[in-house]
């Protein structure tokens, strides 16, 4: 093993191999990438919460006193486009996926590092436009961008914000496509389908989502500049357009999307809910094959965003069916979790924290998805509050925890410092207290009536408003921690072992943090994953060992 | 996996054109060849959506729609079709000929492959001409009075959904064109590889995947004619 | 003195293949394009849309050598592709088509 030294007698690392700006703008390295990414997706997560903030504040007062209407109408949507392009669609797959995929099946890299790198270029690039976008004026239709508004009515800058969007989504669908033939292509020796990690399968049902959905996004942006542009009737009523092909064409990509959000994270808690409670994941097989199933039927399930909005009666209650089938999938993965807890050794540390969190949070946002989709209960909460409950139960509370827990998990093999674990525990608790702070009080909006993305509501909403409002500000706080100690640690931190967590993984092999290539021999799989109880056999010899 | 033991592989000499990260020539060739399928799959699904737009409306204004189709040169699209279909054989024997080491003729059917990619979009160039002095292109100046609904002479087509028909004649034929040109870059490209001397009976890998994407091409187009050329020819 | 890259059944003479599907193509273009001429009513629509098929496989299993790749892999992303653009299609008429039932 190569033990050239660098400053202060480190080993040769990914990171210390070569220095200058050079060496990461143009590096093929996934692991480099993946903190390109991470850092520029943090970006956009300020910017996100940033107008959240702003949201949350005009909403403490019943009447429209911080902004004007248009004003507020420009702060939801901006902060829906930019979460969502810019934030929760890359996040996971972009920063964790790609350091870790090549990792867990034993590659030196993904099987196109240079696609990789264009893929980050191209998120840059997209990112560059919505700044630029919003710094000049914005957009006010929605994240949705529904015609005829988008197309014939507003005089916002639609298509440079769908443009920005059609960019992101091409480095979405190059990530989704380097994943799916990396995992076919490169996998160790002996490692079968059947022996990858739960977080390879959750990527690998991602990626099939990225490639077949977001193209149909994509053509959907380009007709609506066409439309624009041109004044062409494709969706505008009065020149015999439909304006519910939009939506058909819309959701059936961003339906799916927020599959693309919640897989990754899904594979995250299964790695983490085995690490600490030391034993593997109950039902494998079955976790597996629901990420799968979840990509499938998420397919199937788009027009229960329109049961308002004037399509059929029969396609809704088809719509409505299959999508109470989507639900099955995501919960015989939490029992499976649950049933994984069940008589293990359980651990407190921070990542854990965070997929407990993601348990309890994810199944309520699912559950109240059931809710949604009964045709007679969307009736009444459809565009209000309990939507927006909802949606940020799953994305947040779910995704975005999954996200944080999986950060912190694999925070010693990326940095090769610990955290502060105390700190880190307290910061896990401050986001899940003001999680629920912010989001619950939402639920109960929506269910007495309060509308969506309207700046002012009747005086009897205040008190819900003010404490939604208060929690975000706790969250907001929760959020910061974790960004100011993993700073802190780069520099400050203990070094990591190769393994703090005694984990199994095929990452967890190497150093903390990797070599390039990551492995010095090619690993060769001849067991199952999660293999706990022999890492926690009482003769086993290597113990972690603080550097 | 902690029972895992290692084992080397970095034994063998190989080709500068192996990349460090694969093993084999083949896996890395497969990989190739692999991620061009699933890139082809992404372009599907971007067609789609306007094959999607296209059924739909068709379905609404079928007669509509007909009287439209009527209007644009179904021979013009049959002889780009067979245009198409030859450039989809010069692209195999490209790499027939790459696979025997018949340096010549490789060189001459990708010449080929790109000059009947040209006379494609000059063809597409005429049709769009014609539309334009017709005023069916799509916006202020737009005209499509007083045209019969193919089957009811009586009834004439609403130009509204006229219009309609021919933004989606647009954009799905202009996306296609796009495709094509983007196709004759990919293939002068691989006119200079070969013309370099990179391609060889063991490594022709670009030449590989980039014949898919020329298929692909080809295949959108022979839905595209049918479609949006032969809605409803009879007299 | 031919090296194959992929498994061709057709190791012998993979040139009248390639040249029997290009004669196939341009027979069914020419079917294609003389029959829309010919009243048949729906027909015309299946018959197009069943020689474009045609067409389209001929192009994906002999071209694009579809046909001898050593894994079901490729085939496989091919027709799942192909039924999630089904999906697309298949269940937006589940809402065009019934929209005037009620």
């Amino acid at each position: 093993m190569a033990m050239s030294s660098g400053p202060q007698g480190e080993r040769e690392n990914y990171l210390n191999k070569h220095y200058g700006v050079g060496s990461w703008l143009f590096t093929t390295d996934h692991k480099r990438i993946a903190l390109l990414y991470l850092m520029s997706i943090t970006f956009f997560f300020f910017i996100g919460g940033f107008f959240a903030l702003l949201i949350r504040l005009e909403l403490l007062t019943p009447t429209g006193d911080l902004v004007q209407a248009d004003t507020y109408n420009k702060l939801f949507t901006m902060h829906g486009m930019v979460m969502v392009f810019f934030f929760l669609i890359p996040s996971i797959p972009a920063v964790l996926g790609n350091f870790l995929v090549p990792m867990m099946i034993g590659a030196k890299d993904l099987a196109f590092p240079r696609i990789n790198l264009l893929s980050w270029y191209l998120y840059i690039i997209g990112g560059v436009m919505m700044l630029h976008c919003m710094l000049t004026g914005g957009v006010d239709t929605g994240w949705t961008f529904y015609t005829p508004f988008s197309t014939a009515f507003t005089n916002t800058k639609i298509v440079e914000a769908g443009l920005a969007i059609f960019v992101a989504g091409f480095s979405s669908i190059l990530t989704g496509l380097n994943f799916i033939v990396t995992i076919h292509r490169m996998r160790a020796p002996g490692m079968t389908w059947s022996r990858l990690p739960l977080f390879i399968w959750a990527h690998y049902a991602t990626s099939i989502i990225q490639i077949l959905g977001t193209p149909v996004i994509a053509i959907t942006i380009v007709l609506v500049a066409v439309e624009r542009t041109l004044h062409l009737g494709i969706f505008d009523p009065k020149l015999g357009g439909d304006p519910l092909l939009f939506q058909h064409l819309f959701w059936f990509y961003s339906h799916p999307a927020v599959y693309i959000m919640i897989l990754p994270s899904m594979g995250i808690v299964s790695e983490i809910i085995a690490c600490f409670s030391r034993k593997r994941i109950f039902g494998y097989s079955f976790v597996a094959l629901s990420s799968i199933a979840i990509a499938v039927f998420g397919f199937l399930v788009w027009a229960h965003h329109m049961f308002v909005a004037g399509i059929s009666v029969y396609a809704a209650l088809v719509f409505s069916l299959l999508s109470y089938a989507v639900a099955v999938p995501s919960a015989v993965k939490v029992f499976n979790w649950t049933a994984t807890l069940y008589k293990g050794s359980i651990r407190y540390d921070a990542p854990m924290l965070y997929a407990f969190g993601f348990l309890g949070l994810f199944t309520i946002g699912g559950l109240t998805g059931l809710f949604l989709a009964a045709l007679g209960i969307d009736v009444h909460v459809t565009d209000t509050y309990f939507v927006v409950a909802h949606f940020h139960y799953i994305m947040v509370g779910g995704a975005l925890m999954g996200y944080l827990g999986g950060l912190h998990f694999w925070w010693p093999k990326i940095s090769g410092r610990l955290y502060p674990e105390s700190l880190a525990r307290l910061a896990a608790l401050i986001v899940f207290l003001g999680f629920n702070l912010t989001f619950f009080p939402q639920f109960i909006l929506g269910y007495v009536g309060m509308p969506r993305r309207y700046y002012q509501y009747p005086p009897e909403f205040q008190v819900l408003n003010v404490l939604s409002t208060a929690g975000a500000t706790v969250l907001g706080v929760g959020y910061l921690l974790p960004m100011i100690y993993f700073l802190w640690s780069m520099r400050y931190g203990k070094p990591a072992p190769d393994n703090p967590w005694n984990a199994a993984g095929l990452e967890w092999q190497t150093q903390s943090p990797p070599t390039t290539y990551n492995f010095e021999v090619e690993p060769v799989v001849t067991g199952e994953a999660y293999n706990y109880e022999e890492l926690d056999a009482p003769h086993k010899e290597e113990v972690p060992i603080e550097r | 996996m902690s029972d895992s033991s290692t084992v080397s592989v970095h034994g063998e000499a190989h080709n500068p054109a192996l990349l460090h990260h694969f093993a084999t020539e083949e896996q890395q060739r497969d990989s190739a060849n692999f991620g061009m399928w699933i890139f082809l799959a992404t372009e599907v699904m971007f067609f789609g959506g306007l094959f999607c737009a296209y059924l739909i409306y068709r379905g609404w204004y079928f007669g509509d729609f007909g009287a439209a189709s009527k209007s644009i040169n179904a021979t013009l699209g049959a002889a780009n079709t067979a245009v198409l279909i030859c450039s989809s054989l010069t692209v195999v024997l490209a790499i027939w000929a790459a696979q025997t080491s018949r340096r010549g003729l490789m060189l001459v059917t990708l010449i080929l492959t790109m000059l009947f990619g040209v006379t494609f979009l000059a063809i597409k160039g005429i049709e769009y001409k014609d539309k334009f002095d017709e005023h069916h292109v799509p916006g202020p100046s737009f005209s499509f009075e007083h045209v019969p609904v193919p089957g009811h002479p009586d009834q004439f087509a609403n130009p509204k959904h006229a219009q309609i028909f021919f933004a989606l004649y647009f954009v799905m034929t202009g996306l296609h064109a796009l495709h094509m040109i983007i196709g004759l870059g990919l293939f002068a490209w691989l006119l200079w590889m070969a013309w370099k001397g990179r391609f060889t009976p063991e490594y022709h890998t670009p030449l590989e995947i980039g014949g898919l994407y020329w298929h692909f091409v080809d295949i959108v187009w022979i839905y595209l004619f049918p479609l949006l050329y032969l809605i409803d020819r009879h007299p | 003195m031919s090296e194959h890259a992929t498994s061709d059944h057709s190791k012998s003479s993979p040139l009248i293949t390639y040249f029997s599907v290009w004669a196939a193509l341009l027979v069914g273009t020419f079917i294609t394009y003389k029959a829309a001429f010919i009243e048949l009513g729906a027909f015309n629509s299946a018959v197009a849309l069943t020689i474009a098929t045609i067409k389209a496989l001929l192009v994906a299993l002999f071209f694009m050598h579809l046909k001898g790749a050593s894994e079901k892999l490729l085939k496989l992303v091919v027709i799942s592709t192909i039924f999630f653009l089904f999906i697309l299609l298949v269940l937006s008429m589940a809402d065009y088509g019934t929209r005037l039932w009620s």
